[in-house]
């Protein structure tokens, strides 16, 4: 988790935002980013249409896909279920702001690995939500795996092999922290 | 290309590793010589990893979904309400005036369903009659969703109402609401579709069909010792692709450019200019990446033809994205089927008689046939077909990853499992009895059989309902067969530049089989380079023609062409660098990044300094996919269908709780053939996908409308169930080679045949716990008890 030195100065008042569009600043993969929203803008559409980051996809849009998939504080959130005005005091991370300083996460490295994704328009979402199990449980079984992605929904059928990527990268992760 | 010299030709045929004779063939002239087994090959036949991988998960990989236009209008659409209906009028005035709104369009003409033979009364129609809740209506541009959204509550449309039916049964009798007035034709279009021309039709019932029927049935019943009869369902199933339909179109003056989330950008492409009578050259659709299709996404559709009108008189680029409802309701499914189906078989196995009597609603269009299996699998000379259509008032059908078979082979091969059942005989044994034909899929499946018996442990398989508890566990299986069809066009193109540069370039796209990684073998196997080495170009319309991802024949397609343009580039530069070398050209061949003697390896020169010796600046090659060396048993349009086919058997392991009617599938061995398989570990990520896609349909996937509305009642991902991680089972996958001889790398598809059987083979297992038939899908707790209690 990347959290930038100073965090967006949040509303002192939040019932004051709209209806009108008006500024909105996130911290969105360690920097501070401002644009025009309206209250009713979602996380994802402000990651998407005023930020121009699209690698976070909507499948559904009522959090039953888990496409959307960010971490908000470090934790996995829908972010078609979230209103942006919320998370004006969170640290938002997105899959472009997964890797860091050009290097792969584990598991993004153990998805092109093991194959572990077809069209991949479910991928980001997959990607965040084995990473988040993987950073904060590096051992985790397949049992736990497949709880971390029962949410998401893959069309192609990749699941046996986000499965093997997953256990993989969390295995990679144990062993550079015995090295450590 | 039947027009091009042949000569003959010794080749390998057989599978590697256990029947491999040669045979002779007449090869065009020209023909690359044949490549050895995979195990001599560098590149392919191995598992290189996918080549868009990297833009896969780091979500820079861009979908129709995520282009983002200076200026661009976001659109949506407005569906009707009621399904079945006339319109009186349309009053757009008020959306127009709303805040944001920069263009309305109302639709002239519906794609997609079928048509009235005599238009008749409904040629003085103002607008589309409705035939279905949810049928596109009209669309509004604005500068965004949320604008174009508050528009599409200010248009009024005035309906006058119609009887209208939704079930299958309901639509058969003589007393139903007729979805048309009259008969009805499905012209097959750029986008696909078509049915069979000048069928009679009676009420919503159009049919019968005849296709495949052959002999005397009653000779044949009469010849019979046992018969077997069953009336199977199946139901209706969504495409679900994880992104939705959707297009941003952008009308300029001197061209249109589509971007499209589609299996075709050359139909996309060919509709859009049919539509709007524009020449060919003057269209460019796009797709660089396709978040799945599974068999809708073919053409222009309703929706994209909105959206060109929308950028046409808005004169912005507009975004047209379906919504997950919209998605489900609108632009495919699987259709149902009611299959009544009856076998007759002698005491040795053998069959006497095969009669079908079918139904199927692909809802307002024509094609809801149960595929080719029930006539052409299996040697019987006595076969009686009826098919039917069915209208309801309900969404289109389209293609789905084995169309029809899918359907059929769930019927089928439970009535062949019946029949060995019947006659005490082992089911493998029957199929080896009666899968006799002379042709690839044949013995293809004979060695799966014998691998997938031994992988699942078919020798533990015990007498149907062994288990005593509530909790009963059994094994069963069932045979894949999908044609084996080459695209009647495909070119590739191969661009090498002085500094080593190798750029292939193809008019079809990757929607997530791996199409980009696998002709990026195929050239550099011949050009001795790495995979990564090669830049490949797919999803534009202006590259030279390339197959759709649709009908399992990219790669049987594409990689021939691939490696005709690649193999011709190789020579070219061979020709030129000889004599730096002191070689002749023929003499020369391409390994490890380098060009090298044949007799001597150590007189050799890198790829890109040998390019830069011989003063080569660029060179251009072209290659076709050259007709198969054996021919087509025939052709369909674009479709060369051999007469080989592909095969495959899957074998499944159930548990069924016979008390709460819970069925959980804990174990899949899937045995499958390709051809030569270009990239084994895309081709096993493929079957997964087959096999879980079989899986859902089997077990849970339901699309459900409401009687009284004709509303589907679980249009979106939380309640329309589909396989998830839970019930994702074990599975294996085993991969045959086959090489058959037909063309430059001998490479099949195997999208299709990796799902068509599933469902069969945990129906056939399901008998084996039980002992009882499963006739209809889903096998969700009320039709499993039902099934249960059944005498």
């Amino acid at each position: 988790m990347s959290v930038a030195p100073h965090h967006p100065p949040g509303r002192e008042a939040p019932g004051t935002f709209g209806p009108e569009p008006q500024p909105l600043s996130l911290l969105v993969n360690g920097e501070v980013h401002t644009a025009l929203a309206d209250p009713a803008t979602t996380l994802v559409e402000f990651l998407r249409d005023a930020l121009g980051l699209t690698g976070t996809k909507i499948g559904c849009d009522r959090g039953a896909c888990s496409a959307c998939t960010v971490w908000i504080d470090g934790e996995v959130a829908a972010s078609c279920m979230t209103l942006a005005i919320d998370v004006r005091e969170r640290s938002i991370t997105t899959i472009e702001g997964l890797s860091r300083e050009g290097e792969l996460h584990p598991v993004q490295r153990a998805f092109i690995e093991h194959d572990a994704l077809q069209c991949g328009f479910c991928t980001p979402g997959m990607v965040m939500s084995c990473a988040q199990l993987v950073d904060s449980n590096p051992d985790c079984t397949l049992e736990d795996v497949k709880t971390a992605i029962s949410g998401h929904l893959c069309r192609c059928g990749t699941y046996p092999n986000i499965f093997k990527a997953t256990l993989a990268a969390a295995e990679m992760t144990r062993t550079a922290g015995k090295k450590k | 290309m039947s027009s091009d010299p042949l000569e003959q030709r010794t080749l390998s045929a057989g599978i590697v590793g256990d029947a491999l004779k040669q045979v002779t063939r007449n090869v065009p002239r020209g023909e690359p010589p044949a490549w050895p087994t995979n195990a001599e090959l560098q590149v392919v036949g191995k598992d290189v990893k996918r080549m868009d991988a990297l833009d896969k998960v780091t979500g820079r990989a861009r979908y129709t979904f995520d282009v983002q236009l200076p200026g661009m209008l976001y659109a949506r659409t407005l569906n009707s309400t009621v399904p079945h209906a006339r319109i009186k009028s349309i009053d757009t005035s008020q959306a127009e005036k709303s805040p944001g709104v920069r263009a309305v369009h109302v639709l002239e003409r519906l794609l997609q369903a079928a048509e009235l033979r005599d238009p008749g009364e409904e040629a003085n129609e103002p607008y589309p009659v409705i035939r279905f809740a949810g049928q596109p209506i009209a669309a509004v541009a604005a500068t965004s969703a949320r604008a174009a959204e508050a528009a599409l509550d200010l248009i009024r449309v005035e309906y006058e109402p119609i009887d209208h039916v939704t079930e299958l049964e309901d639509a058969m009798q003589a007393t139903s609401p007729p979805v048309f007035p009259g008969p009805t034709e499905q012209h097959a279009t750029a986008g696909g579709g078509g049915a069979a021309k000048g069928l009679p039709q009676k009420g919503n019932l159009r049919g019968p069909s005849k296709g495949g029927s052959r002999g005397d049935l009653e000779r044949g019943f009469k010849e019979a010792d046992v018969v077997v009869e069953g009336e199977y369902r199946t139901q209706v199933q969504t495409h679900t692709p994880l992104e939705p339909h959707g297009v941003v179109a952008d009308w300029r003056d001197d061209e249109l450019t589509i971007y499209a989330s589609t299996q075709h950008v050359l139909s996309v492409r060919d509709e859009a200019a049919d539509i709007f009578q524009l020449p060919k050259e003057k269209i460019r659709a796009i797709s660089d990446y396709t978040g799945g299709g599974f068999g809708a996404k073919y053409g222009i559709g309703n929706y994209g033809t909105l959206a060109i009108h929308l950028s046409r008189k808005a004169r912005a680029p507009v975004r047209l994205v379906l919504d997950r409802r919209e998605e489900h309701v609108s632009v495919g499914n699987r259709p149902s089927s009611l299959q009544r189906l009856k076998i007759g078989a002698k005491r040795d196995g053998s069959l006497t008689a095969i009669e079908l009597r079918s139904f199927g609603s692909g809802g307002v269009a024509a094609g809801a046939g149960v595929g080719s299996c029930h006539h052409s699998m299996y040697s019987c000379p006595n076969v009686s077909i009826e098919h039917y259509d069915v209208f309801t008032n309900a969404g289109p059908c389209a293609a789905f990853r084995g169309p029809g078979q899918t359907q059929g082979i769930f019927a089928f091969e439970q009535a062949i499992d019946a029949v060995a059942a019947r006659l005490g005989m082992d089911p493998i044994a029957l199929r080896d009895k009666i899968d006799t034909r002379d042709a690839d899929d044949v013995r293809a499946r004979a060695a799966e059989r014998r691998i997938g018996a031994e992988k699942i442990g078919w020798s533990r398989r015990r007498a149907p309902g062994s288990d005593t508890g509530p909790i009963k566990r059994g094994i069963g299986m069932a045979q894949s067969m999908w044609p084996y069809i080459v695209n009647s066009y495909t070119t590739c193109e191969i661009r090498i530049q002085g500094d080593g540069t190798v750029e292939a370039f193809c008019g079809t796209q990757d929607i997530g089989t791996g199409t980009r990684t696998v002709f990026a073998q195929v050239v550099a196997e011949e050009l001795g380079l790495h995979a990564e080495d090669v830049r490949v170009h797919v999803g534009d319309s202006r590259f030279p023609p390339g197959p759709p991802s649709g009908g399992s024949r990219v790669t049987s397609s594409l990689t021939p062409a691939a490696r005709n343009a690649a193999h011709a580039a190789a020579r070219d530069i061979a020709s030129r660098v000889a004599p730096l070398l002191n070689a002749k050209a023929d003499d020369l061949i391409f390994r490890n990044g380098r060009i090298e003697r044949r007799d001597d390896s150590k007189t050799s020169l890198g790829f890109a300094e040998a390019l830069r010796r011989a003063g080569i600046e660029t060179l251009v090659h072209r290659g076709d996919r050259r007709d198969d060396y054996e021919g087509y048993a025939r052709k369909a349009g674009e479709l060369n269908i051999s007469p080989h086919a592909i095969g495959g058997v899957q074998f499944a392991e159930v548990c069924v709780d016979t008390q709460t009617g819970a069925v959980k599938v804990e174990r899949v061995v899937a045995v499958h053939d390709c051809g030569r398989p270009i990239n084994p570990k895309l081709v096993e990520s493929q079957i997964f996908g087959g096999v879980i896609q079989g899986v859902s349909y089997a077990l849970y996937e339901d699309r459900r409308l409401d009687g009284p509305t004709g509303v589907q009642l679980n249009a979106n991902i939380d309640q329309y169930k589909i396989v998830g991680s839970r019930e994702t089972p074990q599975i294996e996958v085993h991969l045959i080679e086959l090489l058959g001889g037909q063309s430059s790398t001998d490479a099949r598809g195997v999208a299709e045949p990796a799902n068509v059987a599933t469902a069969a083979a945990i129906a056939n297992a399901f008998f084996n716990a039980t002992g009882k038939r499963i006739y209809t899908l889903p096998m969700t707790p009320a039709n499993v008890l039902a099934a249960l209690r059944a005498e």
